[in-house]
């Protein structure tokens, strides 16, 4: 993500006081816990132009559950504010940067999953698809149910591992019959369940983050 | 579905089975890629679906504010037509009014349409043990009940089984031919069931709408068979929820195809009646008596809880469940629920307690599929959030979870413990590497079916530094 920018001629400094926006607690139900943590991410970031974030679900809990958690509070303002500051990484580019080509170059064929967290709470779809579809020598096959979740789910693919399991399994599926070569997806944690059970499975199709493929020269 | 071990056991128990059945699965799958395929059309079709399901929620959100009003406005109009509404507070009310009412006719027999309110109050289990023939008149609510089970989807009962299955079943129990089309298979349903809409003494039925203008309940149905128990027979219950209320007449015109275009994938589904009251006196056929009996059964609970309470908006569509990834490969049983799928797990912590029922919250990856799709807009999978913020801050969690979280917090809060954290956890790697891959693996859950790669060699931290 950082060449990717930097190749487009903007600065990107890395905050080395960050660690995790929360999600994990929040998820788990433990609202308090991941407040204290979204203070320090305020703190790490508040001076930030623009953040750029490769993961939806980051994103997602930032820009949309930090207000809900700041509701009420005297710092709502500054999250609000700060909401407005963070965007994943596709977005900033299409909808933001106006940039839909890098000068990207990867062989082959490829599809992508859609994580939740960005699709439904953010509403990225067309990004994503857009920055792929003028990566020289790259096809994009929309595979079966590419909107429907990879079984990720935070805390849930370890209370429910064999609910998790099996919808991966489907996304197994649906990916295979597309023959692709690459799936690729906008969110390191689906990645790694989705690489993980593919891995565990045998399969032939690699598993990217975009920004891996739009780092590809 | 076992009643003796808790709901969270019982559920990992029918989850392990169901998941590792890929035939069943994949059976669903199929059956719902057809509704949802079916869906998509009829949506498409309406001038503005999103305006539609505005619309709709909000017709539901009026009532819903209102219900003092127009409840009571529902009942008195019923009421001036001679019809007698019963105010139960809870299943045992509901229970015993209803039998005080078939027990005041002396009847044997009872015929019913498709209620999922009758199997939240377990009023099969008692008519049958009070001696009473009861028998459902839907067809895959008659398939289930045949069966001794529950239904499988609150809008589709017997949608887990094969035609194969329903062919050896009415084999079994009712002596018929051996045939595996479906058509046929109706037939059969059909003789058995004729016979028990003429001989049955009370009709028992639900209601999917309560038009508090006019005083009428308004049932949708496929197959004319809530038409003849609530015609047939010389009496007619019928059970609702409070939460069925709407407030006018003409709000039917666009919840009844809302509820068939989310439901079934239908434009409107084949019958929609509305009844008004017992027969009247210049009237030749209907039931002499009609009785409504409305049920709280914990649901003014839900309403007095702001951020929860457009769940009453609920109408019980079933669309949710079919999009919802956990159900797909859980299937309906599992959820040990009266209604199952992001509506039941949303609900069941509010009507049966959230302590027994939390996990149902838990068992959600939070994808957001329910919420896109229901028709009248409820915040499913938000609430699931809720939910589960509501029993952490009871200490439902337990200990363990909470010094969990209590180390994430401590560790995230401190970016040199997040790096100190980050080395220890490639040092405990290198160590437990003897361990990897066997039960006593902190990893085990997650290795268990999937892989993990190795912490990388370099933090991006140290990859910056570098860099710069």
């Amino acid at each position: 993500m950082v060449n990717v920018l930097e190749r487009l001629g903007h600065q990107v400094d890395y905050p080395e006081g960050q660690t995790c926006c929360g999600q994990p607690a929040f998820n788990s139900g433990y609202f308090p816990e991941a407040k204290k943590v979204a203070d320090h991410f305020l703190k790490t970031f508040a001076d930030a132009d623009l953040i750029a974030v490769p993961s939806g679900s980051c994103t997602a809990m930032i820009r949309k559950f930090y207000p809900e958690l700041y509701q009420d509070s005297p710092q709502s303002e500054v999250v609000s504010e700060l909401s407005g500051r963070v965007f994943e990484f596709t977005e900033l580019l299409v909808n933001h940067l106006d940039v839909t080509d890098v000068g990207a170059k990867l062989e082959g064929t490829a599809t992508y999953h859609d994580g939740c967290h960005g699709l439904r709470e953010l509403g990225i779809q067309d990004a994503p698809r857009k920055l792929l579809e003028n990566v020289q020598g790259l096809t994009l096959v929309e595979m079966d149910e590419a909107q429907s979740c990879c079984g990720f789910g935070g805390t849930f693919a370890i209370k429910f591992p064999q609910i998790s399991t099996a919808m991966t399994q489907v996304k197994l599926g649906s990916a295979a019959q597309t023959e692709a070569d690459y799936l690729i997806s906008g969110d390191p944690s689906c990645l790694m369940q989705i690489g993980g059970y593919f891995s565990r499975e045998k399969s032939p199709i690699q598993c990217l983050h975009i920004a891996e493929v739009l780092d590809q020269q | 579905m076992s009643q003796s071990t808790n709901p969270f056991t019982q559920f990992q128990t029918d989850a392990d089975r169901v998941t590792a059945d890929d035939d069943r699965r994949r059976f669903l799958r199929t059956s719902l890629r057809g509704y949802q395929s079916t869906r998509t059309a009829t949506q498409n079709r309406f001038l503005d679906y999103e305006s539609a399901r505005i619309a709709a929620s909000d017709a539901k959100w009026e009532a819903i504010e209102n219900l003092d009003i127009y409840l009571a406005q529902f009942a008195d109009k019923l009421e001036a037509r001679g019809a007698t509404v019963h105010w139960c507070n809870d299943s045992e009310e509901a229970r015993n009014a209803i039998l005080e009412i078939i027990k005041k006719h002396d009847a044997k027999s009872v015929i019913k349409s498709k209620c999922m309110t009758t199997e939240e109050i377990h009023l099969n289990q008692l008519l049958e043990k009070e001696g009473f023939e009861v028998v459902e008149s839907d067809l895959g609510e008659f398939i289930v009940q045949l069966r001794d089970e529950a239904p499988y989807h609150f809008v589709f009962p017997a949608m887990h089984l094969k035609k194969e299955e329903i062919n050896t079943l009415f084999q079994e129990k009712l002596k018929s031919i051996n045939t595996n089309d479906p058509e046929e298979l109706t037939m059969v349903a059909r003789e058995v069931l004729r016979q028990k809409y003429l001989s049955a003494d009370i009709g028992i039925s639900g209601a999917n709408f309560g038009v508090a203008e006019t005083g009428m309940i308004s049932i949708t149905e496929n197959e004319g068979n809530a038409r003849l128990t609530t015609a047939l027979p010389k009496v007619h219950i019928s059970l609702m929820g409070i939460e069925k209320i709407i407030p006018r007449l003409e709000d039917l015109a666009l919840l009844l195809p809302i509820l068939a275009t989310a439901g079934t994938g239908q434009h409107l589904t084949c019958y929609n009646s509305q009844l008004g009251g017992p027969r009247q006196e210049d009237e030749s056929d209907g039931p002499i008596e009609m009785h409504v009996v409305l049920l709280d059964n914990h649901r003014t609970r839900l309403l007095a809880d702001p951020e929860q309470r457009d769940a009453l908006r609920c109408i019980r569509c079933g669309a949710c469940l079919n999009v919802c990834p956990i159900f797909k490969n859980v299937g309906g049983h599992t959820y040990g629920t009266t209604y199952q799928g992001p509506i039941g797990s949303v609900i069941t912590p509010h009507l049966r307690g959230l302590k027994d029922w939390k996990h149902l919250s838990h068992s959600s990856s939070l994808c957001g599929a329910c919420t896109e799709t229901c028709p009248v807009k409820i915040d499913l999978h938000h609430h699931l959030l809720r939910n589960r913020r509501n029993a952490a801050g009871k200490g439902q969690g337990g200990i363990a979870e909470r010094l969990l979280m209590l180390g994430f917090t401590v560790v995230m809060r401190r970016p040199w413990l997040y790096r100190l954290a980050g080395s220890l956890g490639k040092v405990g790697h290198v160590l437990t590497k003897p361990i990897h891959g066997t039960r006593i693996d902190p990893f085990y859950a997650w290795k268990k079916t999937r892989d993990l790669d190795d912490p990388a060699k370099q933090s991006f931290r140290q990859y910056w530094r570098a860099r710069k």
